[in-house]
């Protein structure tokens, strides 16, 4: 037995001896089966002779012995760098000897251990060299790991290799566990890193511009990356990038972000792709981090828009804004800002949230007095007019300002608003201009599309019934050609037939035509019925427009003139001379049309009348002659276009409808929702209402307040009388 | 009795004929005595061709019981009795009333009135009142509100002795603005909210976002804006 014990360790510092280096024959396969056998004998004798129990703490003391007195004093004796070489080499001869220790002792492997359910002899082995080696060395090989670290980090090479069979025991000394690895290098580790990360940044973001320090910081997390693929162990990365990101972007984002003349809104403004698309990258990887960047981007986006707004309300001569250059700016605008979302910001929600936040800011602001809406609708009125006139501007143009447009009314709040201002310029283009069908249709699909039928349904309604209106004359020529109507030949008659829900109201008044005029109406209401049964036809003389022959001394001249003006003019085909009290009497038009009328016609650019006496304005005490002097070197005279009310008066009464089919829309609203939901809290049928007509409008709080009192006295809704703060829908 | 006119003077005869036996078979019997002098008081003050005590009766009957006839009082009386018409009493109404204050003659109907006022003022009835005295002054058929000369009057008589302050910045309030000519009931019930809810001239419990009636809103903002 003890000759066994002694064979044993003559065979252990034989093995000591290799590891060493030292001169020494490698073991024999001979030798090697010697060992096991000994160990094998030792074991397989019958108790209590089995030296089982004391071979497995032999095997024990031979590791402890050998970590205590051997490897320890070596490692402990050395400093820094050639530490942790001499670790390393001696965790290396500690594996090698556990591999071979454990390969002569296998038996005890294969029964005495699994019997007893003991640690295996690779456990023991690496359990030793814990317990007597590395829990006594830890700390300072930290500290070295460290400091090697912070080398490599200001530029100089380290030993990759080495610090990552350093880092693998702390990992192996956890057992199984990370947790030796964290708790004697990581923390420190990562503790390290945030102070040297600290003082980068704080040195960095007083230097740099905005893209340099961006720059830094991704080189600074692709080296740390690559530091943990070198040796640190991979569940480190995610942490590790953690504590970077935090130091270098996170704690310092307002100040890189609103960097003068090289932050966020800098880089926007000079097209600064690269540095955006990094920025965006950087900040994307941390969570919530994207939210700095979107704000400063939507306050960018913000202030630009606004500076469009001042822009123009500074350049608005008169009260007058020009709005075409405006509307194109804002256009321009929304498709560089939109490409920087598409483009640099990878389509992500947030930025997209960010550009609608802002332009719903700055387009739902007044300009001179003008609402946006109804500067979008001018925009759209001059841009179909122009068309109209200018072919040089081709469709593709067109069709994508009208996509813009579309687009743009999504911001604008007041959708109703910009809905009734297009619809009055759109009937004055159907009535009175040349329009482009095509384009007329194609805007109200697009508008149809993203608003809905009901936002459209007027304004189709119209432009239709321009295409029935030529069907409809047509018609009418041919009835004429084909029997005696009673029509004057010589005078030719065009008649527009309007759906009343449809075009805007008009005044109109009860004119006494001339007779030739009034045969024309009577002709063509003959034909309508036979056309249409119960339709009833309501002339609006206000907006009719006469081409007549003015015989006048020097030459004959075609004056355009608008009905009234006609029937003032066609008065004088009897009579030279009439006073203002006859052509009252005679023409049946209010003295306010009367006044206007004679005005335009004797005191402005075209004399057709002389006035006696010769003033600047007309009384009811004036008389009129025609001028048969008159001539101007045209063939044609007058207005070809039907001069509109002034600006100002139109806007208040368009301002006033809306504002009325606003109220029927929340009391509209209001029922429908207590209809449904029988019992409803007072805030929360306000916020339903809001959420209903949003597409629409912004209703007014108040006045949804107001549509509630009223419908309370109409007994459509009752207070409940537990809870004042509830309504109760009345059946 | 002249029941028989007083009965076509009433809106529908079927009340007429069952009243008259809610009176001697109700649950605190009136003696046919205790009826004739409530009678016999009815017909003191009564207009003899209309059956009906009419302006005039009542500001006799106010003098009589020491108490002016814009009193609050006398709306309180028109409130037991649950007449219809401002400035009528009709028998039924009167009868009605004075069984109720067990009063058949003018003192007991005097020494009734402070017991009458405790039972108004009383939380569970005064809501009731309270919005009686609105109804009570809507004269037209279909009428539904009333204008603001009125309004401020009546505040003065039903409010004015329990909350004095609210009463009189409301009032000025009203007479100054220009969005409302008239209340509703909505809002006159609102007002009687406002007193007992919110804390005054302070108002920190005021929130416009709720439902107070909107004339209420801008009634707090004024105010506000005056303590600026």
């Amino acid at each position: 037995m003890d000759q066994g014990f002694e064979l044993i360790d003559a065979a252990v510092t034989k093995l000591k001896r290799i590891l060493e280096g030292k001169p020494e024959p490698a073991f024999g396969s001979h030798e090697y089966i010697e060992n096991y056998t000994i160990v094998y004998n030792m074991c397989t004798q019958k108790p209590p002779d089995d030296l089982s129990q004391q071979l497995y703490d032999k095997y024990g003391g031979i590791f402890e012995d050998y970590d205590k007195h051997t490897m320890l004093p070596s490692i402990m004796e050395k400093h820094d760098e050639y530490m942790l070489r001499e670790l390393s080499r001696m965790w290396d001869i500690n594996k090698i000897m556990v591999r071979w220790l454990s390969h002569f002792f296998f038996y005890l492997d294969r029964y005495f251990i699994t019997r007893r359910s003991l640690p295996s002899l690779t456990e023991v082995g690496m359990t030793c060299f814990r317990d007597h080696v590395y829990n006594n060395v830890h700390f300072n090989v930290k500290q070295v790991i460290i400091a090697l670290i912070h080398k490599e980090r200001e530029g100089q090479q380290v030993d990759s290799a080495l610090l990552k069979n350093i880092l693998d025991l702390f990992v192996q000394s956890g057992k199984g566990s990370m947790e030796r690895y964290e708790d004697d290098f990581e923390k420190f580790f990562l503790q390290e890193t945030a102070s040297y990360y600290s003082r980068r940044s704080s040195s960095w973001i007083l230097e740099d511009s905005c893209p340099e320090y961006m720059i830094k910081s991704e080189e600074s997390l692709k080296k740390e990356k690559e530091r943990v693929t070198h040796y640190l162990h991979s569940t480190t990365e995610p942490k590790l990038v953690e504590v970077v990101q935090t130091r270098l972007l996170v704690l310092v984002a307002k100040q890189l972000l609103e960097k003068e003349s090289s932050g966020c809104s800098a880089l926007l403004r000079d097209d600064k792709i690269d540095d955006l698309s990094r920025m965006y990258r950087l900040y994307h990887e941390i969570p919530k981090g994207l939210e700095p960047v979107a704000k400063a981007f939507r306050l960018h986006v913000t202030s630009e828009g606004n500076g469009l707004i001042k822009q123009a309300e500074d350049a608005a001569t008169s009260g007058s804004v020009e709005e075409q250059v405006l509307v194109r700016k804002i256009i321009d605008l929304h498709d560089k800002y939109m490409a920087y979302v598409m483009d640099c910001f990878q389509n992500h929600t947030l930025f997209h949230k960010a550009l609608k936040e802002a332009f719903e800011i700055f387009c739902n602001k007044k300009v001179a007095g003008s609402s946006s809406a109804e500067l979008l609708a001018t925009f759209c009125d001059n841009l179909f007019k122009k068309a109209g006139n200018d072919k040089s501007n081709d469709d593709s143009t067109i069709e994508s300002t009208i996509d813009n447009v579309v687009k743009l009314l999504d911001y604008i709040s007041d959708k109703d608003l910009f809905a009734e201002f297009y619809r009055k310029k759109q009937a004055r283009r159907l009535l009175f201009g040349k329009f482009n069908d095509e384009h007329e249709r194609s805007i109200l699909t697009k508008l149809k599309g993203q608003f809905g039928g009901q936002f459209t349904s007027k304004m189709e309604g119209m432009v239709t019934d321009m295409q029935l209106a030529k069907d409809q004359q047509t018609g009418f020529e041919e009835h004429i050609k084909n029997g005696n109507t009673g029509k004057p030949k010589g005078v030719d008659f065009t008649v527009n037939v309007l759906t009343t829900g449809f075009w805007p109201s008009y005044k109109t008044s009860d004119l006494n035509l001339p007779l030739e005029m009034v045969n024309c109406i009577e002709s063509f209401k003959a034909y309508y019925e036979t056309k249409t049964k119960h339709r009833r036809l309501m002339w609006i003389y206000s907006l009719g427009i006469c081409h007549l022959n003015g015989r006048f001394d020097p030459k004959p001249i075609e004056l355009i003139v608008s009905t009234y003006q006609a029937a003032v003019l066609c008065a004088f085909n009897n009579t030279e001379r009439l006073t203002y009290q006859e052509l009252f009497e005679q023409l049946n038009l209010s003295h306010e049309d009367l006044v206007r009328v004679l005005h335009s016609l004797s005191c402005a650019k075209y004399k057709f009348l002389k006035k006696e006496p010769a003033s600047k304005t007309i009384s009811k005490t004036d008389s009129f002659e025609f001028n048969s002097k008159f001539t101007d070197k045209m063939r044609k005279c007058g207005e070809s276009r039907y001069v509109p009310l002034p600006p100002v008066d139109d806007r208040k009464k368009v301002v006033e409808d809306v504002d009325k089919d606003r109220r029927y829309a929340i009391d509209a609203s209001l029922v429908r929702i207590m209809k449904s939901r029988k019992v409803l809290p007072h805030q929360q049928l306000v916020s339903e209402c809001v959420e209903q007509l949003s597409r629409m409008f912004k209703p007014d709080i108040k006045m949804i307040k107001k549509r509630i009192e009223d419908l309370i006295s109409r007994d459509y809704l009752e207070r409940d009388i537990e809870n004042p703060n509830t309504f109760k829908y009345v059946a | 009795m002249r029941r028989s006119s007083a009965a076509s003077k009433k809106k529908s005869d079927s009340i007429t004929s069952s009243t008259t036996d809610l009176f001697r078979s109700g649950p605190s019997k009136a003696t046919s005595k205790e009826m004739d002098r409530i009678d016999h008081l009815f017909n003191q003050y009564a207009n003899t061709s209309s059956n009906l005590i009419d302006p005039e009766g009542i500001e006799e009957l106010c003098s009589n019981l020491e108490v002016p006839h814009t009193d609050i009082r006398i709306l309180m009386l028109a409130w037991k009795m649950k007449a219809e018409k401002q400035g009528y009493f009709t028998q039924e109404e009167w009868r009605r009333g004075l069984k109720a204050l067990r009063a058949d003659t003018l003192s007991k109907l005097k020494k009734a009135l402070p017991e009458l006022e405790k039972e108004v003022r009383r939380q569970s009835n005064f809501a009731d009142f309270y919005a009686y005295a609105f109804r009570y002054c809507l004269t037209e058929e279909k009428q539904k509100s009333i204008d603001i000369e009125t309004i401020c009057q009546l505040l003065d008589i039903v409010m004015g002795s329990t909350f004095r302050a609210q009463v009189d910045y409301f009032v000025e309030y009203l007479k100054i603005q220009n969005d409302y000519k008239v209340i509703n009931m909505d809002q006159w019930m609102g007002f009687d909210r406002f007193c007992n809810e919110i804390s005054f001239p302070e108002m920190t419990e005021y929130n416009p976002e709720l439902a107070w009636p909107l004339v209420l809103d801008s009634f707090v903002e004024w105010i506000s804006e005056k303590q600026a």
